[in-house]
């Protein structure tokens, strides 16, 4: 059977996010990066911006906020679950994560138009 | 006393890694905190080059925190993308090390680089 | 006779289309159609195939009671222990598809070979060590202690399998022990009479050990028993942790 309903559960959903975060974020990074180093010449670094005020590359940002921020959230549920004594309330604080992430992905969208 | 006497498979290799992952998230955490609120804070009125230099350039607490993140985040992804690895293509032996290894050095070299950029 | 219910004493409430998994790793589903009865079990419909339909297939159970662990199959997708899921809490529009577990090799029909499962549990040291050999004093416990209510919590685990069988890390990385054996492991290190913690410790601190788990959590949403083996191989990330930065591992 290759729809899997053994994995549809708030847990598995929140693994998922965290992976596939994870990895955007890792592809995401080098580039990120290279363009920083564009700063030594600030003209480049100003044709850059330019070229990100479109509106596709904005609305690609607000993606990429929300994916750092899932981490973000995910990450800091993950230590809690294996650095603090178990609490039953795994599901609450799954939803109070992805809630935070959807929220700072909002903000910067409203923020960055 | 333990009473293991096989040497264990890989060694603490794996335990090592575990650690490294949580420690560079804990370190992380605080970063990308303070980063996200420094992005909501300067994209309100549109980037340039000299508002981000003019911002790095204050203070040289940024080019270390910036130095301090670019450390932990090439550490957290390398651990990271080498777990995606084993699991995806698991009967490869050397490509998992291979990934994290290249990950891991290109991270650091782009990322100093960039905090050279900035400082 | 066997739990599964006659004409002679109910009647069928309905039909159920119930596909069954047929032959080793590389067989096939095999359609039948069985007569729905109230109250009835998965494990009650697979009975029912083999003595009225085909005296051929094969299949696992002993007790029948949710006691022993031996019956654990894959029913519409999820593992479950079929002699306590009841059928018409399970079947879709009628349906049932049932296969063996996931993760083992499959030996014939439903029957899967337990042999690598139990052997993680033995690579996960997950047998107790006792601290005087043939002693016939009783160790006190006090049941209300800190660590024996956190084995206590993790004991009662039937060894079905079902857990396993709803891993993904046990799917991506043959090695890794698996949410079974790590909670077996983690009521050994609460064990306060077991001898050998740190042995314990060692034995999940491995590649394919307690950190290969990415608590998805799939092992506690399927546990027959209500057991959380996430919450156990935490507790064994946590203790494993301890004693590296100490240098005691």
């Amino acid at each position: 059977m290759s729809y899997m309903p053994a994995r549809n559960h708030a847990a598995y959903w929140a693994f998922a996010a965290h992976r596939l975060s994870g990895l955007a974020l890792a592809v995401f990074l080098p580039l990120h990066l290279y363009v920083l180093s564009m700063a030594i010449n600030q003209a480049a670094l100003n044709g850059f911006l330019d070229w990100a005020e479109n509106p596709l590359v904005k609305l690609a940002e607000t993606g990429l906020i929300m994916l750092l921020a899932v981490h973000l959230t995910g990450g800091l549920r993950l230590l809690a679950l294996e650095f603090l004594p178990w609490s039953e309330a795994q599901k609450t604080r799954i939803a109070l994560a992805f809630g935070l992430a959807l929220a700072a992905g909002l903000l910067f969208f409203v923020l960055a138009w | 006393m333990s009473t293991a006497t096989v040497t264990p498979r890989g060694g603490r290799l794996e335990a090592w890694l575990y650690i490294l992952q949580r420690l560079s998230a804990l370190v992380m955490a605080p970063l990308v905190v303070v980063h996200l609120m420094v992005i909501m804070i300067a994209v309100q009125d549109g980037l340039s080059a000299q508002e981000i230099l003019a911002r790095t350039q204050a203070s040289s607490i940024w080019p270390v925190l910036y130095g301090l993140f670019v450390a932990a985040a090439a550490l957290h992804g390398a651990i990271g993308l080498r777990a995606m690895v084993r699991e995806v293509l698991t009967h490869h032996r050397t490509l998992p090390d291979m990934v994290a290894l290249v990950f891991i050095a290109a991270v650091l070299l782009l990322g100093f680089r960039a905090v050279a950029a900035i400082a | 006779m066997t739990s599964n219910r006659d004409a002679a004493d109910a009647k069928p409430i309905g039909e159920l289309q119930v596909s069954i998994w047929r032959g080793g790793d590389d067989g096939e589903l095999q359609t039948f159609t069985v007569p729905h009865y109230e109250s009835q079990t998965v494990l009650d419909v697979v009975t029912w195939v083999q003595h009225k339909l085909d005296p051929g297939l094969s299949y696992r159970f002993s007790c029948r009671v949710g006691m022993c662990g031996t019956c654990a199959m894959t029913v519409n997708g999820r593992p479950r222990w079929t002699c306590r899921t009841h059928v018409s809490r399970v079947a879709s529009h009628g349906a049932l598809e049932i296969r063996p577990l996931r993760n083992l090799p499959v030996i014939k029909d439903l029957v899967v070979d337990m042999a690598p499962f139990f052997d993680k549990w033995r690579d996960g040291r997950g047998y107790f060590t006792p601290s005087q050999a043939g002693s016939l004093t009783v160790a006190p416990v006090d049941g209300n202690s800190p660590a024996r209510k956190l084995a206590s919590a993790a004991i009662e685990c039937i060894g079905c399998a079902v857990c396993h069988a709803a891993c993904d890390v046990v799917a991506w990385q043959p090695d890794y022990l698996g949410p079974a054996a790590l909670n077996r492991a983690w009521t050994l290190v609460n064990d306060e009479r077991d001898n050998d913690r740190s042995g314990h410790l060692a034995a999940v601190a491995v590649a394919g050990g307690c950190h290969g788990c990415h608590s998805t959590g799939s092992c506690a949403s399927h546990c027959p028993n209500s057991l959380n083996p996430t919450a156990s191989i935490a507790g064994l990330k946590r203790e494993v942790t301890k004693a590296m930065l100490k240098g005691e591992l």
